[in-house]
């Protein structure tokens, strides 16, 4: 008898925590943005083949998002993203077809590079006490320039089928871009649940002073994230380039928006400490099926963008309301 | 003469600790009065209760025999009340003129700023306390005393019948404080009258007429400055029987584990030395900004040292960084709970773990069942009272969340435990188990620093104390020796002396 009710407040308790989580709040977003489209557009978005074409299209986002999280984790934004991932797609290209490297060094290239930019991010941020917002808005504009600078504004095309695998092509007939993204996010999750690494990332969120009077290596783990965040720009953009069979240095521009946008959807906190991997996929993943939707129902591309944008802010509000409901206890003065 | 103000039976409540029992203060127009008590006396809340920052629980306030309400800082500004705090709120990038004026911005068809106009009258302020500065000067090019003249000729624009000025010498040089006296004579003759907060005895005698001594949140009593002696207004601020048990254990003192050689870091450490042995608790006492928890925060390696040696058992710590100091075992409860000590948005379980992640490493991952194996050891040591271990922080009273900030130490292993301020703002039970705690650790053998703005506590709990003043150790007393008094006097009566400044 004690057995079975400790069983019963086992499930409870835990469908309870399932239920506080926010990520729970935003997977019933999601699921119920899936059922209004599947009513407004019926089979049309229901198909197996347009499932997979929307999951593939947002993969890309969702990689980025990936980064961002744990960046915002910190308390801190990423706004080069969207140019890393032009330049890495850039450089990947120019190796290919320019300087004759192979195919696999070309892409190791490629993110190396966004981890250096990365690097470049955390150094300023650590070292010279810039604010992130700035410190990235600054890479931002250099990673850009160096993407044109090189490339003299032209796209680079003809690239091998080996390449194209890596964004086109399908294993198990699951597309790639798909398998990057479930690999990242699994390997990310367990960064951030069960590394040091990663509870020193919500550390500094949480509270930077306390963290480093703990002895956590804060500038050492703030770079780190920022590494990350670069390296999971690159990969979205080599697969885009791969995708498209074609490099371009104008390439990804604004992603920073839908990679800081997929986060906040996500349910993580702005101001760091709190969120997770899962999150930010399922906030990419609502902007991927309001986009498909938008199409699907005909809605013209020039207003697809207003939508997305009220989503943003009706999705966040709701999640605010409820989590204030929810804690009543604040931090007192 | 009549009393401009009286506060009556003030009382104010704090969550877990009473503020203000019944306090009362009386006010003549024209008068300099000083507001005199040790940290936590109660002065600042009763002050903050008159600017109407904070509603009182019980009391009355009578203004000019008018009984009345505060219960905003506009509703005090209205009276006639203005306060100068010690961090003057000002805006730095703004003129001196437009400072005066915040918030009630001088217009032209009420739209417009009058710029002008904003200046004349800044002028005639600036006349009136004497300050010599363009009014379009912006307030960040002022020095201290400057900026604290803007402050008193902005209060005078409000038309202020009463001035509080808490601890407006603080920072101050002594040509600086001649000068400020001299206004404040000026403001007695024209009737305005003068609150001030002082921790100095030498300058309430100089400029006040009466002063009200207040203890432990108690009104203590209010005497004429010319009747009194420094001896007596010592005794009223510290005369306390020790209230409470203090649990001290006798423990024997074994070798050095801590020195501290030479340590230098900004103007608030100078020079510090001073060592810990195994077993012994030392304290540390002294006014608010004293340089105590700047030194414990510079030996820690959170903030930076010029120069100076830290060594623990022998060995000197090479990089200066707080996970320097912990490999080396030393942990630091730091002063603020809140703010420095807990990541309140975790768990009780994050917390303790948060400064040894190696002890919770099985095959290179973090285990869950390791933490809380070690979480449940000290929620269980420290009687941690708690839901869980999943608990967060922000949810436990301020003695737990104390405690956890202790355990988390405990669990690296640290064999010099820095507190600082650990039991402020903690209820007194919770005080007691902590008192406690800190007898069974150092009868464990470690060396215990313990920082406290509350003497009873330091005398109660310390085989040695440490007086700072100033940035500069003033007096090592051991405990058979020392007494609040004694303290008080080291303190009071140490003046600004010419300290040799390191190299």
């Amino acid at each position: 008898m004690s057995k079975s009710n400790n069983f019963l407040a086992g499930v409870s308790g835990r469908f309870r925590k399932l239920r506080q989580a926010n990520t729970f709040n935003i997977f019933m977003i999601l699921l119920g943005m899936c059922l209004i489209m599947s009513f407004a557009a019926g089979s049309k978005f229901l198909s197996v083949s347009n499932i997979t074409s929307v999951v593939r299209q947002f993969s890309f986002y969702a990689i980025m998002s990936i980064g961002m999280v744990m960046v915002i984790l910190t308390g801190g934004i990423d706004l080069s993203v969207g140019s890393i991932f032009a330049f890495s797609g850039v450089i990947t290209c120019m190796a290919i077809m320019r300087w004759g490297v192979p195919v696999l060094p070309s892409v190791l290239l490629g993110v190396l590079a966004g981890a250096a930019f990365g690097l470049l991010n955390g150094l300023c941020i650590t070292k010279l006490q810039l604010p992130p917002f700035i410190a990235t808005l600054g890479t931002m504009s250099i990673a850009r320039g160096l993407s044109y600078g090189i490339t003299g504004g032209y796209p680079i095309g003809s690239l091998p089928d080996s390449f194209k695998f890596i964004g086109l092509g399908n294993i198990l007939d699951i597309p790639t871009p798909i398998i990057w993204m479930i690999l990242l996010a699994l390997l990310f999750s367990v960064f951030l649940r069960f590394t040091v690494r990663g509870r020193w990332v919500y550390a500094i969120g949480g509270n930077e002073e306390a963290a480093r009077i703990s002895g956590v290596k804060v500038n050492q783990t703030k770079s780190l994230v920022y590494i990350f965040s670069g390296m999971m720009a690159a990969v979205a953009g080599i697969a885009t380039a791969a995708r498209l069979g074609v490099g371009q240095s104008t390439a990804g521009v604004g992603y920073e928006m839908d990679a800081i946008a997929g986060v906040i959807i996500g349910g993580a906190s702005v101001s760091g400490g709190y969120g997770n991997i899962i999150g930010p996929i399922m906030g990419a993943a609502i902007m991927g099926v309001l986009r498909n939707g938008l199409v699907l129902l005909d809605v013209s591309a020039y207003w697809q963008q207003a939508v997305i944008g009220v989503v943003i802010i009706i999705a966040v509000s709701f999640d605010k309301l409820q989590h204030d409901r929810k804690s009543p206890i604040s931090v007192s003065k | 003469m009549s009393e401009l103000l009286m506060m009556h039976n003030i009382r104010k409540y704090f969550p877990g600790v009473k503020a203000l029992r019944s306090v009362s203060l009386a006010i003549r127009a024209g008068e300099v009065h000083a507001l005199i008590g040790e940290n936590g006396a109660g002065k600042s809340t009763l002050m903050k209760i008159l600017s109407g920052v904070y509603g009182m629980d019980e009391g009355e306030i009578f203004w000019d025999g008018q009984k009345v309400e505060i219960s905003s800082t506009a509703d005090a500004t209205e009276l006639g009340i203005s306060i100068i705090y010690q961090e003057l709120n000002q805006l730095p990038n703004m003129s001196v003129a437009e400072n005066i004026f915040l918030g009630r911005e001088k217009r032209t068809r009420n739209i417009f700023l009058n710029s002008r106009e904003t200046f004349s009258e800044a002028r005639k302020f600036l006349d009136n306390v004497g300050l010599d500065v363009d009014v379009r000067a912006l307030c960040k090019d002022l020095s201290i005393a400057q900026r604290q003249m803007v402050e008193i000729a902005k209060a005078l624009s409000v038309n202020a019948r009463l001035i509080v000025m808490d601890e407006p010498t603080s920072s101050l040089t002594d040509r600086e404080i001649t000068v400020l006296f001299g206004l404040i004579r000026r403001l007695r003759e024209q009737g305005v009258a003068v609150v001030f907060i002082s921790h100095k005895l030498e300058e309430i005698f100089q400029i006040s007429d009466r002063i009200t001594v207040l203890r432990d949140g108690e009104y203590i009593g209010t005497v004429e400055t010319v009747d009194c002696s420094e001896d007596l207004l010592i005794q009223m601020m510290v005369g306390r029987s020790l209230t409470g048990f203090y649990p001290k254990r006798e423990v024997p003192i074994g070798d050095v584990v801590l020195q501290v050689e030479h340590l230098n870091a900004g103007r608030s450490v100078r020079d510090v030395s001073f060592d810990v042995r195994a077993g012994e608790i030392l304290g540390f006492a002294g006014l608010v900004g004293a340089g105590r928890s700047e030194t414990m925060r510079a030996l820690f390696g959170v903030d930076p040292m010029e120069s100076g040696r830290i060594a623990v058992n022998g060995k000197t710590l090479s990089h200066h960084s707080p996970s320097d100091a912990i490999q080396c075992g030393i942990g630091l409860v730091p002063e603020d709970r809140k703010l420095q000590g807990l990541i309140l948005k975790m768990t009780v379980r994050e917390n303790t773990t948060l400064a040894n992640m190696e002890a919770t490493r099985e095959k290179g991952f973090v285990s869950r069942r390791k933490e809380e194996q070690i979480t449940r050891e000290y929620v269980r040591k420290l009687d941690i009272r708690t839901a869980g271990t999943e608990q967060k922080a922000v949810n436990l009273s301020g003695g737990n969340q104390q405690k956890v900030v202790i355990a988390k130490w405990l669990a690296t292993g640290s064999r010099v435990l820095i507190l600082d301020s650990p039991t402020r703002g903690i209820d007194v039970g919770a005080k007691k188990e902590i008192h406690e705690l800190m007898g069974e650790l150092a009868s464990q053998g470690a060396a215990i620093i313990m920082v406290s703005s509350e003497l009873p506590e330091i005398l109660g709990m310390c085989d040695r104390i440490i007086v700072m003043h100033e940035g500069s150790i003033r007096g090592d007393l051991k405990r058979s020796e020392a007494t609040q008094e004694k303290i008080m006097e080291i303190i009071l009566t140490s003046k600004k002396q010419a300290i040799p400044q390191g190299e």
